[in-house]
């Protein structure tokens, strides 16, 4: 939104293609949202594949076979499809009642509905504060909220001098305490209970590496965990865009390593709402051509900080049984993903293979990075490649009666 | 506007999903795993995961989380 705004009033020609119905990204979602009039908006239009700086797009309801298809071409093109959640695997997160924390907060914020009466969320980052504050609105009781790291060192960190975040962060660590919702650092949900449903979660006590010094267990009706963001790639690697450490490289203007493709937002580095926004200011102006006086150098720094404070520690493994699922769709097991690296799969494509982690419906996205990094754990070595990660040719789901009749060239105007 | 829920007519309001128009009527599972036959609803909300998979107008493997209902739509859960 905000690099179509800028874009536009640079003087381009704009088209903002997004696949939800509505304006706003994962953030704004539920608070109606307007873009300058001279944009061109194509909503629920799903960019499934992009060749150069040519974009297919189907439009129309989610998954219907129904949607038309169009073919656009442009001088320039700004990637800004954010991230999801990432959640790392543990015994019962596969049972009903166990939802990611976005989930938790879309469904509060766009459909009014908590997720339950009595809820635990868990996990790491900053993200964990305003989903608690979503649930208590629209009903829930938060029991607490685990966060796994200690959660305070960015506050002493030099570089993270950033005014305006920081009080935001105040402000919901204040919501939290008006609310009556503790939070408890240094724990994390590490198993749910229940045979069809969650009842109970064990809430653990964790070292510094995130393995378990000590269990409780308590009665909830339903959980929301996150433990950070996975970057939405696809379209980025599909156009050839190069990576570093895991999001799209970008200089300060916006610009990848594809000339005239732009990045802005999650996916050239997690950093919240604000900073998505300004990025995105900078991007759409460079890619009409023009300058924006936007500096992201501090909030930037921020981000990067808080970052550092969330890490993702390798004790999560070791919440892990043999039964444990690691791929939620092709339901492999811990046991399975085992089997299959003893069996030399020393590459993220023949592991795939071999245990069809990855090869079901999400592709991998769910449980692509936590099954590499076991398998690295496995095998003693890092065989990370980002890229083949995030290579899918079709972006986004279509149905094959829809590839069939999808147009290869741009229609002209009737 | 008026829907039906495998063959139950319901009232719901514009903007519902058809993830929260089953959560609404306290469905939180809705379809079963293919090998293990386990349980599945809403897991990640945003249209990632696959879990939350329904049949709408006689189409399977509708994303429950990202397809707003529409006068008249028939949902069917397996
Ligand atoms: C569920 C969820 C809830 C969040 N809530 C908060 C919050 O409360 N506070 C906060 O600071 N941060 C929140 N975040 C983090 C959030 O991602 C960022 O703060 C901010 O929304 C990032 O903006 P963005 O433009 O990079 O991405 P997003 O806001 O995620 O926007 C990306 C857009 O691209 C669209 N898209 C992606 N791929 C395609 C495609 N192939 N074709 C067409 N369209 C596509 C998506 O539909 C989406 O509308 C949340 C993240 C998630 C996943
Ligand atoms: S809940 Fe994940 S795709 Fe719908």
């Amino acid at each position: 939104m905000a690099a179509a705004n800028a874009a536009a009033r640079a003087g381009a020609e704009v088209v903002l293609v997004d696949g939800e119905p509505t304006l706003g990204g994962q953030y704004y979602r539920g608070t109606p949202q307007r873009v300058d009039p001279a944009v061109e908006h194509l909503a629920e239009s799903a960019v499934w594949a992009m060749e150069g700086l040519r974009l297919h797009i189907r439009t129309g309801a989610a998954d219907s076979p129904h949607r038309t298809g169009t073919v656009v071409d442009a001088d320039a093109v700004v990637l800004a499809t954010g991230a999801h959640d990432r959640v790392v695997p543990f015994p019962g997160w596969d049972l009903p009642g166990v939802y990611t924390a976005g989930a938790a907060q879309t469904l509060a914020k766009s459909q009014g509905i908590a997720v339950g009466a009595r809820v635990v969320v868990s996990g790491t980052g900053p993200f964990l504060l305003p989903v608690a504050e979503s649930l208590v609105k629209v009903g829930a009781r938060v029991l607490g909220v685990c966060e796994a790291n200690s959660g305070t060192g960015w506050l002493r960190h030099p570089r993270a001098a950033n005014p305006g975040k920081m009080a935001e962060l105040a402000h919901y660590a204040g919501m939290l305490l008006k609310l009556r919702v503790p939070l408890w650092r240094k724990t994390a949900v590490v198993a749910a209970h229940g045979t069809d449903r969650v009842t109970a979660v064990t809430i653990a006590r964790l070292n510094p590496d995130w393995t378990i010094r000590a269990t409780r267990r308590i009665e909830v009706d339903a959980v929301c965990v996150g433990h950070g963001f996975t970057p939405r790639l696809e379209l980025a690697v599909a156009a050839g865009c190069a990576l570093k450490d895991g999001f799209v490289a970008v200089d300060e203007r916006g610009a990848t390593s594809v000339p005239g493709v732009y990045a802005a937002g999650e996916i050239t580095g997690i950093g919240g709402a604000d900073l998505a926004a300004a990025e995105g200011e900078v991007a759409g102006a460079a890619a009409a051509g023009s300058e924006s006086t936007k500096s992201l150098t501090g909030a930037r720094r921020f981000a990067a900080a808080l970052a550092d404070a969330h890490p993702i520690k390798p004790g999560w493994q070791t919440w892990l049984t043999p039964e444990t699922l690691v791929c939620r769709c092709e339901e492999v097991t811990y046991q399975a993903l085992c089997a299959a690296t003893d069996l030399d799969a020393a590459g993220v494509r023949t592991l795939k293979l071999t245990s069809r982690v990855g090869l079901g419906l999400c592709q991998g996205r769910m449980c692509g990075r936590n099954a590499t990094e076991l398998a690295a754990t496995r095998l003693d070595q890092a065989f990370f490649d980002e890229a083949a990660l995030h290579r899918r040719p079709i972006a986004t789901p279509i149905r094959l009666s829809e590839l069939a009749e999808t147009p290869l060239e741009p229609q002209e105007d009737p | 506007m008026k829907v039906t829920i495998d063959g139950v007519e319901h009232t719901v309001e514009p903007g519902q999903t058809v993830a929260g128009a089953l959560l609404r009527l306290g469905r939180i599972s809705w379809r079963t795993t293919r090998n293990a036959d386990r349980p599945r609803g809403v897991f990640c909300g945003i249209g990632v995961c696959f879990d939350c998979l329904v049949e709408v107008n006689g189409v399977p493997d509708v994303r429950a989380c990202q397809r707003l209902l529409v006068d008249g739509d028939a949902v069917g859960t397996s």
